[in-house]
Order: C-alpha cells, then structure tokens, then sequence
C-alpha cells in the first residue's frame, strides 16, 4: 500500500519537500552532537534532562491520543468513529516513533542502547517504558496496517487481530502511566514526587492528543477528499473538554496540596514556576500563559454552542495544545529539576542546536504521519468511506439533511416538469 | 506427520531462540560484573562508610585542597562551565542540609563551608533507576560506576538527591593535561556518567581513599559493621548528621557538626 503515498499533488510533493529540508537541516546538527557530545545542548550538571525528554513526555500523550477514538468504537460499539480509527492508530504510530528518537538523541552514548536490552533491568521505570513504548508502536502498526489492509481489499478485519486491538486499548493507558512513573519515584525530585502525576499525565494525554489529532484531521479534509463524520467530532471534542477539566483539577489537586500543607520542598517548585524564587523569573510569563490560555480553551470548549461550533473549535484547540505543552513540554521538567535538590536555582534553556534537533524529530513525524493519512484518506476515497457530500456533510453522517437539500432541489424542477407536462 | 514436523520446526526455533538469550540474561542479571581485583593486602570491609569532621575541614580552601588531590587521582577534568565535572565540591550549610536549617543556628555552623560528595547510600536511588546496571552497588556498599556499560541516559542523575553525579557533555580528555594524568587510573570518555567512587581502586592496595590520606586525620574512614573500627568509634564519640534524611537513601557519609 506504501506505493500510494508516491502519488500526489504538486501541494503534497511540496510538503513532503520542506518536511525532508528540516529533516536534513537538523540532522546535520545531530552530526554535530554526535561528533561533540551533547555540550551543544543548555543541560547542565543540575539539569541533566531538557528539551528533549520534555518533548518526549509530551509526544507520549499524543501516541495515548488514539484510543479515545478506538476505545469508544471497539468497547462502546460507536458506530460514528469506525471510520476514525486509523487515522488514531497511524498518529501513534508517528507519536511512539518521535518518543523514540528523542531518546535516542538524548542519551550521551546511542552506539551502545542495545544495552537496554542486552542487560534488562527491571528495576529501571526507563527498561518499562522501552518495553512499553516499542509494544504500543508494534500494536498499532500491526492493527493499523492489518485493518487497512483488508479494507482495501474489501474484505472483513480478520478475526484475529481483535484482540491485539483490545489490548493496544488497555496498552495505551500503560504508556503514559509508565512515563508518569519515570518521573514520580525520584525522591530528590519534589515537583514530580506525588502520586496524582500518572493520573495528570493521562488527564493532559487525554485532551492535548486528541486536540491535535482534531486539528490534523481538519487539515487533512482540507487537501483531501476526507470527512469526518459530524458526531464522530462532537463526541471528540467533548472528551476533550472534559479531559482539559479533569486536567485542570488535578492541577488545582497539587496547588492545594503544597499550599495547605506548606511543606517547602512542595512549594518551591510552584512558587519558582508561577512567581519566580531566587531571582529567576524565567519560566513566569510562560507559566500565566499556561493558566490563561487553558482557561479560554476551557471557556470555549465547555460551552455546547462555542464546542459545536466548527470556526472556532480549531483556535479553541490550538490555544489548548499550547497549554498543555507549556505545562507537560516545558513546566513540568524545568519545574522538577529547578530548583534543585539544594533549593538553589540552575537555570535551563533549550539552545538553538537543540531546538535544531528537535525541529528534525518533529519532521520526521509530520512526515510519517503524512505517508500514513495519505495511505489511509485514498483507500477511503476508494472505497467512498467518510466522503465530503456537496453540502459539507460526511457520507456517514445518518442524521445529515443534505438528502432533503437535494430533495428540495429536484423538487421544483418536478413540480416544473408536471407544470409542462 | 505434517503436524508434526511442523510442531518440531517450532520447538527446536524455540529451543534455539532461548539457548541465545538465556547465557545472556543469566550472566546480565548476575552483579558483581566489576573488574576491580583485590591485591593481597586489600582493605575490606562489609560496609565501608566517611565520617567527615566539619570542625576541621570548613572552609573552601580546605575542601578545594582535596578536591585537587582527588580530581588529579582520577583524571577528573576541570570543565569551566556549569557541565563540569565533580567529586568533591563544597557547598553552603543550608545546601548541604537543605531540610535542617534554623535560623538561630550557631554562625560558625552556618558560616562552615561542606564537604560535598557521593553519599554511597544504602538505598541508592541511582542505582534503582539504571537501565542498564551501568551504576551497580558493591557488596561492601560502595556505590560503582561502570563507565563502559553507561548509555548516557542521566536517568541516575534525576534520580540522585544530593546532584552527586556528573554527565561528561562534552569530550573530557579536551580539559586534561596530559603531562599532569594519573596512569593508574583511566580517563572517561564522552557522554558517560561520573562520580566518586570511594577510592575503590586504592582500597583494592590497601591504600586509604585520597581525601582521607591529604585530611589529615580529619577525615575517617572505615568499616561500620565493625564496631571497633575508627569510624564506629568517631560516631560513637561526636553528634553526626547525614544529608537529607527523609530521601529514605540511608547516606554512609557522616558529617560531625
């Protein structure tokens, strides 16, 4: 099926272009850091994990993402997402592949992370989340791929396959829970030393991964034929929303908890995000950002009208995804590792060489997430699943009145036809 | 027939596939993988453990003069940034006990400068977080490095409470001089993990660990399963503290205030 991601627009050619740019951009400044250590990055001796693992930790709840449209079609039997699902199953696809590269970029010495595996050590949360994160990835190829398959070929999922797709559903819970875990059992480590982070993590999964396979799938029905069926996005948004609540709370969870308690080192980490300590302010606009924009995102999301509304749903969106990364992709591992263990502040900011390299892992899942929703939109052109109708319906909307536009329309030209007859 | 030799196909696949992994896994899931072999008049012990007197040794100038001495025994480079290098550094009061400051505290114990080094815990958190049983803990509780086995991961560094450990970022050969280098102890590579490792190799000769050879007595060092060895008998003698009690890590480096 790859052979039809080799056919394609001018537009799509172009893309692929530019995506393959990045790539080479940054992988000449991988170069670098492979050839001089990772001295190019801002990390330092008390911040030993930056951008790159924080991108990880972000990306995990975009590969969690998925199951929130496969979970209600394969355990509620919501007819709507079937046509969905593997566009949930090829984002995660993407979103297991960068979590990988960006560990692969950031370890000191990737000749040797066989060693991962030729010395398993299962006390290691690290030894978990490979196991975890390269299962998800094979689950989801394989259901994907399998599933698109036999659609192709106008035959039934096969049997078999299902149970691999009800466990890559309680699988994917496993991923983000087991990423919560790397950071939640560090006892240096106030800011993630509290048993609710797995619960946030899967919260902020829940809503920042969907949202941003929303906004892929809206760019999608614009440069294909592709649509999705109008209750299959309904029912998204508004898990969505509830997620970005339950985020929120759970958020408000940890402030109490500090606060009320008023143990120092679990305030620190807050106060030092939100207001600054020891003269470093550096992450405060960021963090205000964060508090402001999940709050529009949330006035705008939880309201029906506002949430149904399809012009304002993808800023809605967007303002929630920069939210949730400047919470998870920024605050959370600047926050754990300043201040440090001593109380005193190390300031961390991810150098341009960094962004650089990160920039390369980004494209090289946009490009895979475009070979794959290429594959996958014109097999459904194909087979004339989840069409765009002339009136902006999907062909699987059951509840779409565009049947009655047409009615309406070929009506007078009927009543025309009696009138001469 | 056709069933069976099918069915015999896949157990000797089996059979084959676990006969590659298993000497494998057995002999990786086997510690004690340290090349460090103890000459005849090693020093052993069953729990090896640093009293550090911080009456005596207080001021930056003190701890620097050791930090030479133990930095120039195990080619430790002098990186001028802040992805350096260190064993030994020195560090404020409300630093080095960040849980057990008063503000009413004597000024000479506040105004001391610490001793700061790998605590050898006996619950490393370090250790628990490696992928790769890079860092491992001896049978007498020094807290090892094997800097061949390292994947740079610096997982152990988030997890070490006391920022113990080093990452080499950049190529560390590049800030030693070769004039200067001790050849009997060998100089890391880039992207590995460091630390203090208790002298593990001048203990293997029956040699004290540097810093307690250049204290001047003001150090101590020793067994502390045996009660009748200086350690046990310092600690007996002085009120001690050690870093950070509620980490749960159990820290062998005792500090006399």
């Amino acid at each position: 099926m790859l052979e039809r991601a080799l056919k394609g627009s001018p537009r799509y050619w172009a893309w692929i272009g530019f995506l393959l740019v990045i790539i080479g951009a940054g992988a000449l400044v991988w170069i670098n850091q492979l050839t001089v250590g990772l001295k190019i990055t801002g990390m330092n001796r008390d911040v030993s994990w930056g951008f790159y693992i924080a991108q990880f930790t972000y990306l995990v709840g975009l590969a969690a993402s998925g199951v929130m449209i496969v979970l209600p079609y394969y355990f509620h039997k919501y007819k709507p997402n079937k046509h969905m699902v593997i566009f949930g199953e090829f984002m995660a696809i993407a979103a297991c592949i960068m979590c990988l590269l960006f560990i692969i970029v950031d370890i000191g010495q990737p000749q040797r992370m066989m060693n991962m595996i030729f010395h398993p050590t299962p006390n290691s949360i690290l030894f978990w989340d490979m196991i975890v994160l390269n299962g998800y990835l094979f689950l989801n190829l394989m259901c994907g791929w399998v599933c698109l398959e036999h659609d192709r070929m106008h035959l039934p999922h096969p049997k078999w396959v299902k149970p691999f797709i009800i466990i890559s559903i309680v699988w994917a819970f496993s991923i983000h829970t087991v990423t919560a875990f790397l950071y939640q059992g560090l006892p240096g480590r106030h800011y993630w030393l509290t048993a609710i982070l797995a619960a946030r993590f899967l919260a902020s999964a829940f809503c920042s991964g969907p949202a941003i396979l929303l906004l892929v799938l809206k760019i999608t029905e614009k440069v294909t034929t592709f649509k999705m069926p109008r209750r299959a996005v309904a029912t998204l948004t508004k898990i969505i929303a509830y997620a970005m609540v339950v985020n929120m709370f759970f958020f408000l969870l940890e402030v109490f908890t500090s606060f009320y308690s008023n143990l120092p080192g679990h305030m620190h980490p807050i106060v030092y995000l939100f207001s600054g300590a020891h003269g470093h302010h550096e992450l405060v606009p960021w963090m205000w950002t964060f508090i402001a924009f999940a709050a529009i995102s949330l006035a705008l999301l939880i309201p029906p009208k506002l949430r149904n509304n399809q012009k304002i749903l993808p800023w809605a969106l967007v303002i929630l995804v920069i939210a949730t990364w400047i919470d998870k992709g920024l605050g959370l591992l600047i926050g754990g590792f300043n201040p440090t263990p001593f109380d005193t502040i190390t300031p961390y900011w991810p150098t341009g060489k960094e962004l650089m390299v990160s920039a390369m892992i980004y494209a090289s899942g946009a490009l895979v997430v475009t070979i794959l929703f290429k594959i996958a939109t014109s097999v459904k052109e194909e087979l004339g699943d989840s069409q765009a109708l002339p009136c902006g319906c999907s062909t699987e909307d059951d509840d779409c009145d565009c049947g009655s536009v047409a009615e309406t329309e070929e009506a007078p030209a009927a009543e025309a036809a009696e009138a001469t007859a | 027939m056709k069933n069976n030799r099918r069915n015999f196909i896949k157990l000797a696949g089996l059979a084959a596939a676990g006969l590659c992994v298993a000497p494998k896994t057995t002999l990786a899931s086997g510690g004690g993988h340290s090349p460090v072999k103890p000459g005849a008049n090693a020093r052993n012990a069953k729990r090896w453990a640093m009293v550090v007197d911080t009456r005596r040794i207080n001021t930056d100038e003190d701890i620097k003069a050791l930090q030479d001495v133990c930095h120039a025994v195990h080619n430790v480079p002098d990186v001028p940034t802040n992805q350096n290098i260190m064993w030994i550094w020195s560090a404020p009061y409300e630093e080095c006990f960040p849980e057990q400051h008063n503000p009413y505290l004597d000024d000479d114990v506040k105004e001391r400068s610490y001793m700061l080094l790998c605590n050898h815990c006996d619950n490393p958190p370090c250790v628990r977080v490696c992928p790769t049983k890079a860092t491992f803990k001896r049978p007498d509780g020094i807290v090892a490095m094997d800097y061949h086995r390292c994947i740079g991961c610096r997982y152990c560094m988030a997890g070490c409470p006391y920022g113990s450990r080093s990452f080499n970022f950049g190529e560390p050969r590049e800030y030693l001089d070769p004039t200067k280098l001790n050849p009997e102890f060998p100089t890391r590579m880039r992207g590995v993990v460091e630390k203090c490792n208790f002298c593990v190799e001048r203990l293997a000769k029956g040699l004290q660990p540097a810093c307690v050879e250049a204290s001047d007595g003001a150090i101590v060092f020793g067994d502390l399963a045996d009660k009748d060895s200086d350690v046990r008998k310092v600690l007996r003698e002085n009120f001690t503290i050690r870093r950070k009690p509620t980490a749960g890590t159990e820290p062998s480096v005792y500090y006399i205030i």
